[in-house]
């Protein structure tokens, strides 16, 4: 046998394994894409939370719609807003709210508790890759959560939907504001709890007293001031006046308490939780349990 | 000789005043399963999670795949694999999904299927994870962290829970890894298990090693006597010897055949961990 064949090209094949196996790294992009669609998955397995993200602001607007306006009354002076139209703004915001920072701040609580963030940890994917897969399945979730809510607002209660492009140019401002800002708030939350069942007590009445004192359950100008004032402090109240500006009519600012959509303010104060957010999600995330050493 | 895939020199780490790790030394060749021996709290986890750089220690010099753990990158973690005590999460994942999606996040990971079956998941491969056993699970674990081909293979405590059946065909398992050239590190509770599969292993206590050899040589355990036992009369006799093979020809002479209930016990391997771990065996 020729001495020539072989030995050429199994050096060949080993140089060339070697290289592969220390260059290419899958890029970030498509390991972001793929922690969403496992999200994802995953989200749309558990059937209850399923029901009671997506079900939850459908059924309190029924609720507030029919018991304030049951004999026709109307929010503020004449012609006044009918409640189901008034109530909606909030609802997206409350939606958006659960959606985004509840989820993940008793997600990733959760999933810290069980050590799956500490396998995922153990592999060669990068943490911004986690995250950007927690933010783009938040921001499936609350877009099919708030086209259900705004479908059935619409055929179920007759509320009107704007239809001048700058009223949706601002829902999607303030939409993907909100949605980022709760999603990066409740990362950075889920450190907080000690364990996964500590975050649903901890965060479900968070949530919940943001909703009364942030207009999404009362009329917001009807509110003492110093709730307003408390309110002002937390985005929940800033989400829901950027939803009431798209979805209330133009005259509707009068009888908001500052007498203006106040934009630049919800902007603001958003990023505001954005950024330091961001910062604090950064600086004490855990991908251990506490007690793990 | 090639450079040993772990290397670690006289390491500490301490919480408070515990001192978890105090001056361990450890050299693991490329291609040998080394098995880590001890009690609870003798510092293994502690060592092995700085090996797998989860955890920072406190002074000492520690190298993986010629790397510093602690300056792990995605490159070195895709060349480690890990498999950790305990994990429960995805449940709402079939088999299949999560170790196709654990793949997805390596540069040459192996085929889904295959290390489904490896693992010998395969009719489970479309059940949830939530939904299987405790062994089963464990064996999930392990495919998870053997997908991305890892060089370097850390196993905490591998077969805690697994019934005797399941212990043996995952014995061949990490045995078939080994073969493939995966270098194995894995901590064990289980004598059987560092005796069947530790080309060499070290026994750690109060976060220093005290013993590392083969197993079958740990702790002197070839040169300690031996004890051979046989009966007389239905009478039991018992001698002590560092040469039973003398013993026993003498003893068939004697008898001129077979001899009656003869019994040669050599120190097993958890004797000789007994001893070295400072309990006395009863």
């Amino acid at each position: 046998m020729s001495a020539t064949t072989p030995a050429p090209t199994t050096t060949a094949a080993h140089a060339a394994s070697a290289a592969t196996s220390t260059v290419r790294l899958p890029s970030l992009a498509s390991m972001a894409l793929e922690r969403t669609r496992i999200e994802l998955v995953q989200f749309f397995r558990i059937r209850d939370a399923v029901i009671f993200i997506f079900a939850y602001p459908i059924v309190m607007l029924a609720i507030f719609a029919t018991v304030f306006g049951q004999d026709g009354t109307r929010v503020g002076p004449d012609p006044g807003i009918p409640f189901a139209q008034y109530f909606l703004p909030g609802m997206v915001a409350t939606g958006v709210l659960l959606s985004s920072f509840q989820n993940l701040a008793m997600g990733i609580a959760t999933s810290r508790d069980e050590g799956g963030l500490k396998r995922l940890r153990a592999t060669p994917m990068p943490p911004t890759a986690y995250f950007l897969g927690k933010i783009g399945s938040v921001l499936v979730t609350s877009l099919v959560q708030t086209v259900l809510l705004l479908a059935s607002a619409a055929l179920l209660f007759g509320v009107d939907l704007p239809s001048d492009a700058a009223r949706w140019l601002t829902f999607m401002w303030v939409f993907l504001l909100g949605t980022a800002t709760g999603a990066i708030c409740g990362v950075a939350f889920s450190s907080v709890p000690s364990n996964g069942k500590a975050a649903s007590a901890l965060v479900t009445p968070i949530v919940l007293v943001l909703q009364f004192i942030s207009g999404v359950f009362f009329q917001y100008d009807q509110l003492p001031s110093w709730m307003q004032t408390v309110a002002s402090l937390f985005p929940l109240k800033w989400l829901a006046q950027g939803m009431r500006s798209v979805f209330l009519p133009d005259w509707a600012r009068d009888i908001e308490p500052s007498g203006s959509w106040q934009h630049g303010a919800t902007a603001a104060v958003l990023a505001a939780y954005l950024v330091v957010g961001l910062v604090v999600a950064v600086k004490t995330f855990q991908w251990r349990r506490r007690d793990d050493g | 000789m090639s450079t040993p895939a772990v290397q670690v020199r006289d390491l500490h780490k301490h919480y408070g005043t515990k001192r978890a790790v105090d001056g361990l030394d450890l050299t693991v060749e490329q291609g040998e399963i080394f098995a880590v021996l001890g009690p609870n709290g003798a510092g293994k986890t502690t060592t092995v999670e700085i090996l797998e750089g989860f955890r920072h220690r406190d002074s000492g010099e520690v190298s993986v795949l010629g790397i510093d753990p602690r300056s792990a990158d995605r490159a070195w973690r895709s060349r480690v694999g890990v498999v950790l005590q305990s994990a429960s999460d995805h449940a709402e994942l079939t088999v299949h999904e999560m170790v196709a999606t654990f793949a997805r996040y390596y540069p040459s990971a192996r085929d889904a299927d295959e290390v489904i079956a490896a693992v010998g998941l395969t009719d489970k491969a479309k059940t949830r994870c939530g939904q299987l056993s405790g062994g089963q699970r464990r064996r999930l674990d392990v495919a998870l962290g053997i997908v991305g081909k890892p060089e370097m293979l850390f196993l905490d405590e591998p077969t805690t829970g697994f019934d005797p059946e399941a212990r043996r065909s995952f014995w061949d398992l990490i045995e078939s890894l080994r073969d493939g050239g995966t270098t194995i590190l894995l901590t064990t509770h289980y004598m059987d298990e560092a005796e069947r599969l530790a080309d060499r292993c070290a026994v750690v206590r109060d976060g220093r090693v005290v013993a590392l050899d083969e197993p079958s040589k740990l702790g002197n355990r070839a040169r300690q006597q031996a004890h051979v036992r046989w009966t007389v009369d239905g009478r039991l006799n018992e001698e002590r010897t560092t040469t039973p093979s003398a013993l026993v020809a003498e003893l068939t002479a004697r008898f001129g055949g077979e001899v009656p209930g003869l019994e040669v016990q050599r120190p097993t391997l958890e004797d000789v961990y007994l001893e070295l771990v400072g309990e006395v065996a009863p």
